[in-house]
């Protein structure tokens, strides 16, 4: 959910601007980051971990930790807690490890 | 041919600590450049929606968003290059350093290095900790502050000292409820304005308590909760649940080292600073010539601290850069060291003061 009313902070949002998540049309501002539109859309599992197949959603949201790593237009291993919304993205679950190869 | 971009001195790192190095360096006359992974300088900064408090020369009574702006808009002015969105990966034995931006390297030397990196948050272990939802409280606060999302609807916040006070606090502004903090310690940590703030909206502090297990199917739906005894282990049948969706983790940060280790500073494990920190001396040089540290990197504390230990270390570096006036600088780097000092005085300082001392005892003895 977004905020829409803070007693300090106002919010300064790109333009809106439509992405699939696993082929789900969805709508974010541009330029925020992926996992903060996902999130405001309810979105909050964001791959299943390599061995177990366990739920994972992100955790540090700065880019430290990988928890977050989604496939975006074929890209495996996408941090999307800091890679930036635009227009059109196609953006995807990952399960396990991803194949870098798959997307050269 | 391979391109590599020369500067006097390269800061990595654009908050609180890098940013007032910048400014030194570059009011000595040095070429400058600044490098942070995030869009927009200020680290930490960015987040801080409160009003800090202090002595008036470290911003008291300005809120952190605030002095991140006043700050990165003077390193812009005195001319500090500016490079955002890219982030160091390596530091190699010839001073050089490795930088990705926009999916390309660039290469960069310098003759002194200012590292600012911060800190990064710790976990803790308990079931399903990696359940989404389970959030590192930074991360809440970027979340809720910086890009306007509410991390859910109803929260538990783990740890009692000042970042998990005040980010109840914000997530109550931002429309979340808080069901409760839960802190192992037996008393509140954090500074007693922050944790009356939190009285005030009624939210509760169960002190010697810690979160046991945490359940749910794709997310966090459920938390479990349990006293502690005086060891720090929960107490069979103390157990009570709160039906949350979000959990938030406020048990301390760990310095982020990694380019310290890869450019062979001596490093020790000291407890209170954090974790690893840097061996230095007073002008915060560490055991590699010409490199300084400052701020959280160099022991977990506070932006106050940082923003004097970054000027200390940007009027160190331009010393030995030989820029500036010698007299100038070294009476600059007193104040500097005299007012740290001031701040690090009271008992509220205690816990940096006994850890720098144990700092500087494992360096001795080594
Ligand atoms: C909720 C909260 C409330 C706080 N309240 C107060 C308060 O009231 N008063 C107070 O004095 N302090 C407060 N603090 C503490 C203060 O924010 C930190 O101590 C301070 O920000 C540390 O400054 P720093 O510059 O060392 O690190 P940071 O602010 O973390 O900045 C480090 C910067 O380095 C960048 N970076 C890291 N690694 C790399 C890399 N490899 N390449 C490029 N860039 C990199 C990061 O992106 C970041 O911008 C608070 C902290 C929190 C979390
Ligand atoms: S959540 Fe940690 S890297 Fe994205």
């Amino acid at each position: 959910m977004r905020i829409t009313h803070h007693p300090i902070l106002e919010f300064q949002r790109g333009r809106k601007v439509r992405f699939t998540f696993d082929g789900r049309e969805m709508e974010g501002y541009e330029g925020e980051p992926i996992a903060a539109a996902l999130h405001a859309a309810g979105v909050r599992v964001l791959r299943h971990s390599p061995k177990l197949n366990r739920p994972r959603g992100f955790f540090c949201a700065i880019g430290n930790c990988s928890s977050c790593l989604m496939k975006v237009d074929g890209v495996p291993n996408v941090r999307v807690c800091v890679e930036r919304l635009r227009e059109g993205m196609q953006v995807q679950t990952q399960v396990g490890k991803g194949d870098l190869l798959e997307s050269v | 041919m391979i391109s590599l971009r020369a500067y006097d001195a390269i800061v990595i790192g654009g908050g609180p600590a890098g940013l007032p190095a910048a400014i030194e360096l570059a009011s000595c006359g040095a070429k400058v450049a600044m490098i942070d992974r995030e869009d927009r300088l200020g680290g930490q900064l960015t987040k801080q929606t409160h009003m800090f408090f202090g002595s008036q020369s470290q911003r008291a009574g300005t809120r952190g968003v605030d002095i991140a702006g006043i700050l990165a808009k003077e390193a812009l002015e005195k001319g500090v290059e500016v490079y955002l969105g890219a982030t160091v990966l390596g530091y190699y034995d010839d001073r050089v350093i490795a930088v990705e931006k926009d999916e390309r390297f660039i290469k960069m030397k310098a003759t002194a290095y200012v590292v600012a990196t911060g800190a990064s948050e710790k976990m803790l272990a308990f079931p399903n900790n990696d359940l989404p939802g389970v959030y590192g409280a930074g991360a809440i606060q970027t979340l809720m502050n910086v890009h306007g999302v509410m991390p859910g609807k109803r929260a538990l916040m783990v740890g009692a000292g000042n970042i998990g006070l005040i980010i109840s606090y914000q997530l109550v502004q931002a429309g979340v409820e808080v069901a409760a903090i839960v802190e192992a310690a037996p008393r509140i940590g954090g500074y007693w304005v922050h944790a009356s703030k939190v009285r005030r909206l009624g939210i509760p502090v169960l002190t010697s308590h810690t979160v046991t297990q945490v359940h749910g199917t794709d997310a966090v739906e459920r938390v479990t909760v349990a006293r502690v005894d005086d060891s720090w282990s929960p107490v069979p049948g103390t157990e009570r649940d709160f039906d949350v969706d979000v959990v938030g983790l406020a048990v301390g940060l760990s310095p982020l080292t990694e380019l310290l280790w890869q450019a062979g500073c001596a490093m020790r494990f000291v407890p209170a600073l954090g974790g690893h920190v840097p061996v230095r001396n007073e002008n915060l040089e560490t055991s590699v010539d010409g490199l300084f540290v400052a701020g959280d990197v160099a022991g977990v504390e506070e932006a106050s601290s940082a923003m004097l230990e970054g000027r200390l270390a940007g009027l160190a570096a331009a010393l030995k850069l030989g820029r500036g006036s010698v007299t100038g600088v070294m009476k600059a780097m007193e104040e500097a060291r005299l007012e740290l000092e001031s701040l690090r005085a009271g008992p509220v300082g205690d816990k940096i003061r006994k850890g720098l001392e144990a700092l500087a005892r494992e360096a001795m003895a080594s």
